[in-house]
């Protein structure tokens, strides 16, 4: 194909116009990030409370139907290794070293809770392309709908905690995650791992009641005595310990745009395999970009328009039938 | 025939047969832990009548621990232990009172001068000079610490006497404190903690030390270690509902009923070291400890649980090691989740959990097998068209 030099300076043209309508909405057009509902509900996990007696794992079976898992198929009980579609919620155990003493970083023992974060602005939904995974409007809650899923998975991509599971086993597989005992709600109940906590690691409540709490905890003086909710950030059941030292982070405060599962530990997050992730949510960055690329069907109406001329103008009579 | 020395012990007691008598040193020494030879070493021991006399000292205490050994049924084992032992004075048992017992006790320890066994129940009041317990009109602290010096061994039985017991609990009005205490920690002594304890931790320990002319080994707190090595949270029947994470939630709901775990109901089983579930009391069959019968343990044994933490308060779990880990067992230091760790659904995912879980044998062999025949196929293929190539050169230089 022979390119004059006429063609050459319209093709680049357009090309110039077509960057410059691309590049100038960007700046203008930064999402604002996604602000917490305020009915948002979610779960405190405190990991310097927690005992680790799996109670949570047991009834988070016991209330989403879920059968046992088994890493190990000689083992007969229920020992999965990481989330999965039969694991909705782990507990799972940061160790080094001698491993002697709890919630400490050298030669120390952590125990840490895996489930859905239940995020403010969740990459999941972000990359559903048919909303099968989608947020309640009220209890922020990240909803699952099978009957809209295409199985494409773009969600166990998309999720930065690695939390939405496939059913690679089942011929008519779902994706399985945790969706804060949503199902329980109706009838009164709420997430069955916190009301079967033992110690009051893991209670339930609306988020910003928990986030002040999370602050109070961390408020509180290593070595002094301290009311310990226990099941719900309202409930007037409280236990009484002893305060042990905390590392001063309340992982999802901001991470990742915030995230409706609060964590407490002593252990720096990033040893108990939680990812460091920035303010910004991954979906208002990504939801950024496209906005711009579709705002006012512009680039699409330049990019294809250009397009079509190159094809028009190197397609000789010859070639058409 | 030559006569043995445990066929004796029938003519000097008068009431128990030689079978008993063996039977019941084989189960001593089973409590102990030793080798099942050891227990013909007990009865010899044991039917060598020169027993060492044993003086009985009480101080601020509720005669539980009496009560308890009396109540031991192994076969006649009041009567092996308190006749066999020259139980020269103890203010309930002796049959003198008042000047008679203080004089019986004097003579013996005169008489018996290092080598008596100085059994101690009951904690010792310090305060104003320690005028709150007095025996025959001197306090218990004079008494005792007259007495221990000149003993063999002493062994302190109950709380009370091991670490303070109810009488040192807040606000402890009479400044009571431990035999240990008292008497400054310039003795040894034996701790038999337990409110009261089970009288088997006490009779195998004196057994032993008759045994062997030694004390068994101790752990840090001065309990023998063969007793209250183990957390009773490892012992514990109702230890699979922890791990499995059934509680009880009230006394007498569904849970309870069923035997779930009482750690919810303040049970202090994962703090305190005794050997409760694997000893029993009474001597009436399963279940007859206090989780056994629905009762949470309240860490009688345990200094700084028993009757200092409230009831209800859910025990720490400090001594409890995560799973997963192997621990080198050093001399002082408590491993308490030793055996947990051996318990399987107590074993922890890691934070990183491995990917795939390698290569079977089968797989490596379907693998080489195929690359074999790939590689065999492809050497084949190679070496004809080396020959087509080479044919179709000779037909060229034909033409």
């Amino acid at each position: 194909m022979g390119l004059s030099r006429r063609d050459f300076f319209k093709l680049s043209a357009s090309g110039s116009l077509v960057l410059a309508s691309s590049a100038s909405p960007v700046p203008a057009a930064a999402l604002e990030p996604v602000p917490r509902l305020p009915e948002g509900m979610g779960i405190l996990y405190d990991a310097t409370v927690c005992i680790g007696c799996k109670a949570c794992m047991a009834v988070c079976k016991e209330y989403n139907y879920l059968p046992p898992d088994h890493h190990d198929p000689s083992n007969v009980w229920d020992d999965p290794e990481d989330l999965s579609s039969k694991t909705y919620n782990i507990v799972k155990l940061y160790t080094n070293g001698a491993g002697q003493v709890k919630d400490q970083e050298a030669n120390g023992y952590s125990y840490i809770r895996r489930l859905c974060m239940h995020c403010v602005d969740p990459s999941c939904t972000s990359a559903c392309p048919v909303d099968a995974l989608h947020k309640n409007p009220h209890t922020g809650a990240v909803l699952y709908d099978k009957d809209a899923c295409l199985g494409c998975r773009y969600c166990q991509i998309a999720c930065p905690y690695n939390v939405p599971k496939f059913e690679w086993d089942k011929p008519f597989p779902q994706i399985r995650k945790c969706q804060l005992c949503s199902h329980l709600i109706p009838q009164g109940g709420y997430a069955a791992c916190c009301e079967f906590c033992p110690t009051g690691a893991s209670i339930y409540g609306n988020v910003q009641d928990l986030l002040k709490e999370a602050k109070r905890r961390l408020s509180l003086t290593t070595g002094q005595m301290a009311d310990y909710p226990l099941r719900r950030i309202d409930s007037s059941d409280k236990t009484q310990r002893k305060v042990t030292l905390y590392n001063n982070h309340i992982y999802g405060a901001r991470e990742g745009g915030g995230t409706q599962v609060l964590m407490l530990a002593n252990v720096p997050f990033n040893k108990l395999g939680l990812p460091l992730l920035p303010a910004e949510s991954t979906a208002d960055r990504t939801e950024t970009l496209y906005h711009a690329l579709y705002k006012g069907m512009i680039f699409p109406y330049v990019l294809f328009g250009a397009v079509f001329y190159l094809i028009y103008k190197n397609t000789s009579n010859q070639d058409l039938p | 025939m030559k006569e043995r020395e445990s066929d004796l012990v029938p003519r000097h007691l008068g009431m128990v047969s030689r079978r008993d008598f063996l039977k019941f040193c084989s189960v001593a020494a089973a409590g102990m832990g030793l080798p099942l030879g050891m227990g013909a070493k007990i009865a010899e021991a044991v039917a060598n009548l020169k027993r060492p006399p044993v003086i009985w000292l009480s101080g601020q205490e509720c005669t539980g621990c009496t009560e308890t050994l009396l109540r031991s049924t192994h076969p006649t084992v009041e009567h092996l232990i308190l006749n066999l032992i020259s139980l020269d004075y103890h203010e309930t048992l002796s049959t003198p009172s008042g000047h008679l017992a203080e004089e019986a006790k004097a003579k013996s320890i005169a008489e018996n001068k290092g080598k008596f066994i100085l059994v101690t129940d009951g904690a010792i009041p310090m305060k104003d000079g320690g005028v709150y317990c007095q025996v025959g009109g001197r306090p218990v602290l004079e008494i005792l610490r007259e007495t221990a010096p000149q003993a063999m061994a002493v062994i302190a039985i109950g709380s009370c006497a091991s670490w303070g017991g109810i009488p040192s609990a807040s606000p402890n009005p009479t400044g009571a404190v431990s035999t240990s205490e008292a008497l400054g920690g310039k003795f040894t002594l034996i701790n038999i903690p337990g409110c009261p304890p089970n009288p088997y931790n006490f009779l195998s320990t004196v057994l032993y030390v008759l045994t062997f002319n030694k004390l068994p080994e101790l752990d840090d707190k001065g309990r023998p270690k063969f007793a209250y090595r183990r957390l009773i949270h490892e012992g514990c029947e109702r230890r699979a509902h922890f791990d499995a994470g059934r509680f009880a939630l009230s006394f007498g709901d569904d849970g309870h009923r069923r035997g779930w775990c009482l750690y919810k109901l303040g049970c202090k089983g994962p703090e305190t070291f005794n050997n409760c579930p694997e000893q029993l009391f009474g001597d009436v069959g399963p279940r007859s400890w206090p989780a056994g019968t629905g009762c949470p343990c309240f860490g009688c044994s345990e200094k700084g649980v028993g009757f200092t933490k409230p009831i209800p308060e859910q025990a720490s779990l400090e001594h409890y090691t995560p799973a997963g880990l192997l621990l080198e067992h050093e001399g002082g230091v408590r491993v308490g989740g030793a055996q947990m760790r051996q318990t399987p659904p107590t074993a922890f995912a890691p934070i990183e959990p491995p990917e795939g879980h390698g290569v079977t044998t089968a797989a490596v062999g379907l693998a080489a097998g195929l690359a074999g025949v790939a590689v065999g196929a492809g050497a084949v293929i190679a070496m004809k068209l080396g020959k087509e190539k080479s044919e179709t050169g000779a037909n060229t230089e034909k033409d």
